[in-house]
């Protein structure tokens, strides 16, 4: 990393400390939010962006996440148990789904996975007896962290933060490692990579599983922020909802999750003041950034960045071998 | 392993797609370090016969052997770990990967484990000879560029220095010499003739260019109508009539 990026790095870490200060319960709230779903889309991003797989499961992985933890957590087991469990448990359901899922690819795997969601929404609601069904699960305490309550929003904001700064290094030491490598060769020519000796089934479930461990983790920070969790919050329009923040933040990029969830959760609240239209002026903001910008928020900021320097362009007349 | 066994064995292969026989009972041996080129007219069977050599085709009949071992149903990651190292015809290169990585890439899966490969250096220890090999190409200037941004014959080299990466025994390169000009195509023959020089690596190549094919190969031989028809040097190969006849014209 160079001096430059560590700098930048530890300034975003100084604004996210500051960024609740002063500020309502609401907004320490919707940051807080901002904070989990950042975790998930992180994941999802692993998947999408980088492995190049699609998959419409993610608030799935955040349900289990989520489950485990209210119901540990309720009876009686400290946060961090719960959190390690809901984390391995989404990382071998996420094993489990992909095995025979990522026996199909894009359009298809994506109908797999829309079912997974729909098949545990559809568990959850009527599970009654575990899960509450569509009355759900209520009064999950939150976590002590060296005696510290966070029971004050602020307090909780900075453990999410924490757990947010955490996933987000896990993350960068993948992305850097020679799996992240394997990940990015994935997606951009999975038959040369195997060709070159990568095990392209094994990596790819890979990337679905650690892609879904993040979910997990999301989820597990979901029952103590809430304190109350039910199916709905984990439903296939959530996913959706999670495919947008990775795209229009920009998939296949490192910060483009983070930025993609800012837009999603911040931006309607910001166009509150525009009552009834806030949803249409969203949706056409979303759809013109998608048309000029393919490549989502971070794809913008590049486009403008190398409007002020030399650009290094990729040979896209070539892409299928074609010949000057 | 005895060392003057043959690296390739391909015996009586036969690949029959419906009613039309792409490949007739075609069988050779390639040894270590020879240089062979298989050509003929399209259609003829070089493809399908590269795809069995590679396991990504099934032979209706016979079998191919690298190292004595069957290569049919084999995986293509297995056959990379297996010492065999190929080129596409198409442009294969990770277009959004500096050249650098796309190098490492081709070595790092021969290093370690899954495990080790998650914890230890990012570069897999595999920088100095990515390096190496990028100067071997001559590709140093654009070592941190981006794969996807160079001309057409840089990334065929490119391509070429992924294949060498994990020091294979056998490479297998599908028209390396297409659509590439004359200046670049003469600097690819030179560092695989000094490559296949220095590291004894086996080559076979197959190709449409006939002055590329027939100063880079020491053997070549000649398919047509899924059969061979002909085989030996080069100089034998120009002058055959059957070949004159059927693919080189004249």
């Amino acid at each position: 990393m160079t001096p430059t990026r560590i700098i930048l790095v530890a300034l975003g870490i100084a604004a996210l400390v500051a960024a609740p200060l002063g500020q309502g319960n609401y907004i320490v709230y919707t940051l807080t939010s901002w904070l989990l779903f950042s975790i998930a889309a992180m994941g999802l991003n692993l998947t999408l962006g980088y492995a190049g797989q699609v998959s419409l499961a993610q608030a799935a992985f955040m349900g289990i996440g989520a489950y485990v933890t209210a119901l540990m957590t309720l009876a009686g087991l400290p946060w961090i148990a719960a959190a390690l469990v809901s984390v391995a448990a989404s990382f071998v359901v996420g094993l489990l789904l992909g095995y025979p899922a990522l026996r199909v690819q894009h359009h298809f795997l994506a109908f797999v996975t829309l079912a997974f969601n729909i098949l545990l929404f559809l568990v959850l609601r009527n599970e009654e007896e575990v899960t509450g069904g569509s009355f759900g699960l209520v009064g999950m305490p939150r976590p002590s962290v060296l005696g510290i309550s966070t029971d004050s929003n602020l307090n909780f904001y900075y453990f999410a933060l924490a757990c947010f700064l955490f996933a987000a290094f896990v993350m960068w030491w993948i992305l850097r490692s020679p799996w992240g490598r394997a990940f990015k060769a994935l997606r951009e020519n999975p038959i040369r990579a195997e060709s070159l000796g990568l095990k392209i089934r094994r990596q790819t479930l890979l990337a679905f599983a650690i892609g879904s461990a993040f979910g997990g983790l999301a989820g597990a920070l979901m029952p103590p922020l809430v304190q109350f969790i039910e199916p709905g919050s984990f439903a296939l329009i959530h996913s959706l909802k999670l495919l947008l923040m990775v795209v229009v933040g920009g998939a296949g990029f490192f910060f483009g999750p983070m930025l993609g969830a800012a837009l999603v959760i911040l931006l309607p609240e910001l166009l509150r003041f525009t009552e009834g239209y806030y949803l249409i002026i969203y949706a056409l903001l979303v759809i013109v950034l998608m048309v000029f910008s393919p490549n989502g928020l971070i794809g913008l900021g590049q486009k403008i960045w190398l409007g002020f320097r030399p650009k290094q362009e990729e040979r896209r007349d070539m892409k299928k071998g074609f010949q000057l | 392993m005895n060392a003057h066994a043959p690296i390739l064995s391909v015996t009586n292969i036969s690949k029959q797609f419906g009613g039309i026989k792409a490949v007739n009972g075609v069988s050779f041996d390639v040894q270590r370090g020879e240089i062979l080129g298989l050509i003929g007219p399209n259609g003829s069977g070089k493809s399908t016969l590269f795809n069995c050599i590679l396991g990504q085709l099934r032979p209706t009949e016979g079998h191919c052997r690298i190292h004595g071992r069957s290569t049919d149903g084999v995986r293509p990651a297995d056959l990379s770990l297996m010492g065999v190292g190929r080129t596409f015809q198409q442009l294969s290169v990770f277009p959004r990967m500096t050249v650098l990585d796309n190098v490492i890439l081709a070595g790092q899966e021969h290093e370690g484990s899954m495990v080790s490969r998650l914890f230890g250096r990012p570069d897999a220890g595999l920088t100095a000879k990515a390096e190496q090999l990028i100067e071997f190409f001559r590709l140093s200037p654009y070592r941190d560029t981006e794969a996807g941004s160079l001309s057409y014959g840089q990334q065929k080299l490119v391509d070429a220095a992924m294949a060498f990466m994990a020091g294979p025994e056998i490479v297998l390169l599908d028209e390396p010499a297409g659509g590439v000009n004359l200046t670049m195509l003469a600097h690819l023959k030179d560092r695989l003739l000094t490559y296949n020089r220095e590291h004894g690596t086996t080559f076979v190549v197959i190709e449409h260019n006939m002055e590329f094919v027939m100063s880079l190969c020491t053997r070549i031989i000649v398919l047509a109508q899924g059969e061979i028809i002909a085989q030996g040097s080069p100089d034998e190969i120009r002058s055959n009539p059957m070949v004159i006849d059927a693919y080189l014209g004249g």
